[in-house]
């Protein structure tokens, strides 16, 4: 019966609470860097749900697009390519289209054809895990959840770079 | 002691409401957030007609030719 009637002070510091809540849903999410873990996702896909713990043992090659964006539509032949190379080698290209609308997406798809898995997430909550910064990114994410390498943008002359990159992080999987 | 209280609340709903419409509102659109940016009308010459029209009134107002960065003109006879 004690608590029937709130006190000011105790008013004051639920207030106080809620307003702490709504200041840290504001703050950025913290960039994800090499070394670090890699957030957790579950997604659609067009060859059924795709999450973390379905990849895990595996090169996962992490790359987040959409159909306005013209480096994208660059990256989708080196990306098959990539996947056609290595995939027998523990590489795994996934493809997360942050799209709002998924006629886009299918559109996009028709014209650049994807021969790697490509998952969808129209309301940008894996992108805003990940603290992408351009588009598109790409993370590396090894077999144990760790991101790797990051790259931000997709130019011709970085496609030697990131192969690289793959190479070197499937050498050291293959280590341990 | 009422008068207190009710005040006190003003305070804080006061304090909320600029926490909530000022700490959110200005965050720019992220990366993955620009699709209608990304439209071709987005950009400043998207319309190719219009941009003449408005290269033509410039220079005739300005009385030189090319408006943006052509060099010659200044007699005011285009």
């Amino acid at each position: 019966m004690s608590n029937q009637k709130m006190g000011p002070m105790r008013t004051f510091k639920i207030a106080a609470f809620a307003l702490s809540l709504i200041g840290l849903s504001c703050t950025q999410v913290e960039a994800v860097e090499v070394g670090s873990p890699a957030p957790t996702y579950s997604l659609p896909s067009a060859s059924g749900k795709v999450d973390t713990a379905s990849l895990k043992g595996k090169l996962v090659y992490v790359d987040f697009w959409a159909s306005w964006c013209v480096p994208c539509k660059q990256s989708f032949p080196w990306m098959n390519e990539m996947q056609a190379k290595y995939g027998d080698r523990g590489l795994h290209v996934l493809a997360i289209n942050v799209d709002g609308k998924q006629a886009d997406a299918d559109k996009f798809l028709g014209q650049v054809p994807a021969k790697f898995q490509v998952a969808f997430d129209p309301t940008g909550q894996t992108p805003k895990q990940f603290a992408v910064k351009a588009m598109p990114t790409s993370y590396l994410v090894d077999g144990d959840g760790r991101v790797v390498y990051v790259h931000a943008g997709f130019r011709e002359s970085d496609q030697k770079s990131i192969e690289a990159a793959i190479v070197t992080a499937i050498d050291n999987m293959k280590k341990r | 002691m009422k008068l207190k209280f009710r005040r006190m609340l003003v305070a804080i709903h006061a304090t909320a409401s600029i926490a909530l419409f000022a700490g959110c509102a200005i965050q720019p659109p992220q990366p993955w957030e620009k699709a209608n940016l990304a439209k071709k009308e987005m950009t400043m010459d998207a319309d190719p007609l219009d941009q003449a029209f408005t290269q033509h009134i410039y220079f005739s107002k300005e009385s030189a030719s090319g408006g943006y960065g052509v060099g010659g003109g200044g007699c005011g006879c285009n």
